[in-house]
C-alpha cells in the first residue's frame, strides 16, 4: 500500500463543497471526464499532516444514494464498487450549517455502506448570523463520527479536517439504522440470500439502477435478481427509509442543534422579498443582463484591440527579421493570424464566465429559475431550462450537459434541442467583427448602437430558442410526468478563489479545445491557399505580367494583381468559386464562402479564417478588421461587407448549428443521431433563408 | 375540506398530514416533505406558480400541481 489515501467529496448541492476541494488541493487539480459519461470529474492532490498524501475526488452534489440521474449514478457506482481504484478509504460529507439536518440523511446512507465517514460542516461564519449552536461532542457521539467544523471563507478548521483525514483508521463504521427496521421479514431474507454481504449494499444494488463494470457484473446481477416485491413496493419502503432516517436525525438534532431565534437576522428573507418579487424581480434580472452585455462589449474592448494589434505587429516582425521563406509564411501568415483569432477572444469569454459563476455562486441563478419556470412552461420548457439557455451563451456544450436536473424528459429533449439558438461565446467573434464593420458608431441612451446590435442578437437568440420550443412542444409527442423541484439555497457572496478558478478553467478549456481545431484549420488553409494546381498557378508572374505590358502598372500593384491572381487559382481559390453561386444570393464572396464551410468544424474559426485568407499575399501590417473593410465586391462593387451583407451574415451564424461538438455531444444526451441531424439539417435551413431574405431586402 | 400546500396562503404555515407518494418526486421526499414537518409559504411566482416554500428547514420551490399532492393541516393563530 502506498502513503495515499482515497478520499471522496460527498453532499449536497450548494454546500459549498467546491470550496471544500480548492481549500484542500488548491491549484493541485484536475478536471476531466468520467469515462464514456460527460459528467465531470474533478480530482485533486492535498498534502496531510506528517507527510501524508490524499488523492482527493469532488463528487456530483446529490441529496441521498438514490440515483435519478447521471450525475448521481456516478456516486453510487463508485461507492458500491470496492475493486474501483478511486473507492475511498474514507469519505468526508460536507453540510452546510443551516441545512444540517437535511445533509444528515445522505452521512447516515454512507455511513451505513460501513465506509469511515467525516462530517464538515461549512458555513460555520454565519451560525451567529442565524443564532445557531452545535454540541459537536454530543453530534460526535451519536453519530458515531469525527466532525470538522469548517469556514472556507474564513479558512477556518481546514486544518482539523486535514488532521482528521489523516487519522481516518480511528473512525468507526457502525451503522445508524437496522434496516430490518424498515421490513422486517423482508430484510431477513435477504440477508439468508446473501450471507456473506453487506445488508445495505444489497438493498442499494437492488433499488437503484446502477451500471457496473463487466467485473462485478455475476454478483450484481445475482442479487438484482432477488424480486420478491413489486416495484411500487420497493419505492414504498424507500419512502418508509427516508422517514426512519429522518426520525433518527430529528432526534439527534434535537438536542445537538439550537436555534436562538431572536439571534437571526434574515438577510435572505429581504434580498427574496425584492429578487422574486413579480416586478422587481423581472427588472433587475433584465439589468443584469444588459450589464453582461455591456461588459462584454465595453469592457473587453482595450484589451481586445491590444492582443490584435500585438498580433499583427508580430507577424510583421516575423515575416521581416525571418529569412523569407515557405516556412516564415507559415509561420506568419498561417499559425501567427490563426493563433491571434484564438486569443482575442479571451477577454470576452473570461467576462461572460465570470458573470455566469457569480450568478450561480451568489444563489441568484435559483431566484431566475423560480421567476422564468411559469413562462418557461407555457413553451414546453422548464424553469431549469434558463440555466442552460443562459450558460448557451457561453457555451452550448456545457449547457446541454447542464439540463440533466431537468426532471421530465419531454422538457428537457426539448431544452437540449433549442439550447444551440443560443448566442454562444463562439458566435461572438463573427457578431463583433461584422458589427463593427457595418454598424455605424453612436450612442442611443447611453448605450452604442453596437452594444445594441450585440443585444438585439442574444435577444434574436433567445426569441429563436423560446418559438422552437413552442413549435416543438406541439409535435412532439412523448407522455412524461413534469416534475419541478428547485433548491433556493441562501444567498453568498461568491468567494473571489472559486470564482477565479472556474474563470481560469473554462477560459482555458476554450483557448485549448477551439484553439487546436482553429490552428489546425489555419495551417490547412494557408496551404490550400498558398499552393495550386496547373499553370494558372503556377505561372501567375507570367501570365499577370504578359496580360498587363501595355498597361504601364507600378511595381506594386502588379505585385498585387499576381498576388490576388495566385490566390484565385489556388486549391482554395477554386473550392471557394465552386460554392460560389449558392452563396452569392446572401451577398458573400467565395472568399467569405470558405470561412462559413471551415466554420461548420467550429463558428470561431470564420474570424481565423479569413484573417489568413487575407494575409496571404499581403504585406502590409495590418489588423483583421482593416483588411475585411478594404474587400470590395467583386459584382457589385464598393465594399464587400455592407450593410445588407453585414445583417445577412449576422442571421446565418445566428440560426446555422455550425458545432461538430455540440452534435457530438446531443447525440450522447439524447442517445441517438435522430435529433442532432434534425437539429444540423432544419437549423441551417432556416439560416440561409433567412439571411437570403435580409440580403435582398436591403441591398 | 382537505388542504394542500396549494390552498396556502404567503407567510402561512403549516403541517404535513400525508403525501401522496404517486405523484411526488423522492427527491422531494428527502429534502424533508414528509407527515409531521411544518411548511411555510414564503413566495409565489406571478400568477401563483411555481410556490417557493420552506418545508421542514429546506427552501425548495415546486409547481402547484405537485404541491396539490401534499394535504396539510394549516396552523392557525388564536
Amino acid at each position: 500500500m502506498s502513503k495515499q489515501i482515497n478520499v471522496a467529496l460527498i453532499g449536497n448541492p450548494n454546500t459549498g463543497k467546491t470550496s471544500v476541494f480548492n481549500a484542500l488541493t488548491g491549484l493541485n487539480q484536475k478536471v476531466g471526464n468520467y469515462p464514456g459519461i460527460t459528467v465531470e470529474k474533478k480530482e485533486g492532490v492535498c498534502k496531510l499532516p506528517r507527510g501524508v498524501k490524499a488523492h482527493i475526488i469532488d463528487l456530483p452534489g446529490t441529496y441521498s444514494l438514490n440515483a435519478s440521474s447521471l450525475d448521481e449514478n456516478v456516486v453510487i457506482e463508485l461507492l458500491l464498487n470496492k475493486n474501483d481504484k478511486d473507492y475511498p478509504d474514507v469519505a468526508v460529507v460536507v453540510s452546510d450549517v443551516e441545512n444540517l439536518k437535511r445533509n444528515l440523511l445522505i452521512f447516515t446512507q454512507i455511513k451505513d455502506l460501513e465506509i469511515p465517514t467525516i462530517l464538515a460542516i461549512n458555513m460555520s461564519d454565519r451560525m451567529k448570523y442565524k443564532g445557531i449552536s452545535l454540541d459537536i461532542d454530543y453530534l460526535e457521539e451519536q453519530l458515531q463520527t469525527k466532525i470538522a467544523l469548517i469556514s472556507t471563507r474564513k479558512n477556518d478548521g481546514i486544518d482539523r479536517l486535514k488532521e482528521l483525514i489523516a487519522n481516518y483508521r480511528d473512525l468507526s463504521v457502525s451503522a445508524c439504522l437496522d434496516p430490518s427496521e424498515i421490513d422486517k421479514p423482508y430484510f431477513d431474507a435477504l440477508r439468508k440470500a446473501f450471507p456473506n454481504q453487506l445488508i445495505y449494499k444489497l438493498w442499494l444494488v437492488i433499488t437503484q439502477d446502477v451500471n457496473f463494470g463487466k467485473t462485478d457484473r455475476k454478483e450484481i446481477d445475482a442479487i438484482a435478481s432477488f424480486k420478491t416485491k413489486t416495484s411500487g413496493d420497493l419505492k414504498r419502503l424507500q419512502q418508509r427509509e427516508t422517514i426512519k432516517r429522518y426520525q433518527f436525525i430529528n432526534n439527534v438534532l434535537k438536542k445537538g442543534k439550537t436555534i436562538d431565534v431572536t439571534q437571526a437576522k434574515d438577510l435572505r428573507a429581504k434580498l427574496d422579498k425584492v429578487l422574486t418579487h413579480k416586478v422587481w424581480g423581472y427588472l433587475i434580472f433584465f439589468f443584469i443582463l444588459l450589464l453582461i452585455f455591456q461588459a462584454i462589449y465595453d469592457w473587453s474592448s482595450v484589451p481586445m484591440d491590444f492582443i490584435d494589434e500585438t498580433f499583427a505587429a508580430l507577424s510583421e516582425w516575423v515575416k521581416n527579421t525571418l529569412p523569407s521563406g515557405a516556412f516564415t509564411n507559415l509561420l506568419a501568415e498561417g499559425i501567427i493570424a490563426g493563433l491571434g483569432g484564438i486569443v482575442i477572444f479571451i477577454p470576452q469569454i473570461a467576462f461572460l464566465f465570470l458573470f455566469i459563476s457569480v450568478l450561480e455562486e451568489s444563489g441568484y441563478m435559483s431566484r431566475v429559475v423560480f421567476l422564468m419556470d411559469n413562462i418557461m412552461k407555457r413553451f414546453g420548457l422548464s424553469g431549469k431550462s434558463v440555466v442552460p439557455l443562459i450558460s448557451g451563451t457561453a457555451c452550448a456544450i456545457p449547457a446541454i450537459m447542464a439540463t440533466r436536473n431537468i426532471e421530465s424528459w419531454k422538457e428537457r429533449l426539448i431544452t437540449i434541442l433549442v439550447t444551440p439558438f443560443t448566442t454562444c461565446s463562439a458566435r461572438l467573434p463573427v457578431y463583433l467583427i461584422i458589427i463593427s464593420l457595418v454598424i455605424p458608431e453612436g450612442r442611443f441612451l447611453g448605450l452604442s448602437y453596437q452594444a445594441l446590435t450585440l443585444m438585439l442578437l442574444y435577444l434574436l437568440g433567445f426569441v429563436s430558442a423560446v418559438v422552437s420550443a413552442y413549435i416543438l412542444n406541439k409535435i412532439l409527442k412523448i407522455k412524461s410526468k413534469s416534475f419541478f423541484v428547485v433548491e433556493m439555497p441562501n444567498y453568498k457572496l461568491p468567494l473571489f478563489k472559486n470564482v477565479a478558478l472556474t474563470v481560469i478553467e473554462k477560459t482555458k478549456s476554450f483557448v485549448f479545445g477551439a484553439g487546436k481545431i482553429i490552428l489546425a484549420i489555419s495551417i490547412i488553409l494557408w496551404f490550400l491557399a498558398s499552393y495550386g494546381p496547373g499553370d494558372n498557378f503556377n505561372k501567375a508572374e507570367d501570365i499577370v505580367t504578359k496580360a498587363n505590358v501595355s498597361n504601364n502598372l507600378s511595381d506594386e500593384a502588379l505585385q498585387q494583381k499576381i498576388a490576388s491572381h495566385k490566390l484565385k487559382h489556388s486549391f482554395i481559390g477554386i473550392a471557394g468559386h465552386a460554392i460560389e453561386p449558392a452563396i452569392r444570393p446572401l451577398g458573400y464572396d467565395w472568399k467569405i464562402g470558405i470561412a462559413i464551410v471551415s466554420s461548420f468544424a467550429a463558428r470561431e474559426v470564420f474570424v481565423g479564417t479569413l484573417a489568413t485568407i487575407y494575409s496571404v499575399g499581403n504585406d502590409d501590417e495590418d489588423t483583421i478588421k482593416n483588411r475585411m473593410a478594404k474587400e470590395t465586391n467583386p459584382v457589385l462593387g464598393g465594399p464587400l461587407f455592407t450593410l445588407a451583407s453585414g445583417i445577412s451574415l449576422l442571421l446565418f451564424y445566428a440560426f446555422a448549428m455550425q458545432c461538430m461538438s455540440t452534435l457530438a455531444i446531443v447525440k450522447r444526451e439524447t442517445n441517438s443521431w435522430k435529433w442532432p441531424v434534425y437539429q444540423l439539417v432544419i437549423m441551417t435551413a432556416i439560416a440561409y433563408i433567412t439571411a437570403l431574405i435580409a440580403f435582398q431586402l436591403l441591398k | 375540506m382537505q388542504h394542500t400546500i396549494a390552498h396556502l396562503k404567503r407567510g402561512e404555515r403549516a403541517v404535513i398530514t400525508d403525501v401522496s407518494s404517486k405523484n411526488i418526486p423522492l427527491k422531494l421526499l428527502e429534502m424533508g416533505c414528509l407527515p409531521g414537518n411544518f411548511v411555510e409559504l414564503i413566495q409565489l411566482a406571478p400568477f401563483q406558480d411555481p410556490m417557493y416554500l420552506n418545508i421542514n428547514g429546506s427552501h425548495v420551490a415546486i409547481r402547484k400541481e405537485t404541491a396539490s399532492y401534499i394535504l396539510i393541516e394549516k396552523i392557525t393563530h388564536e
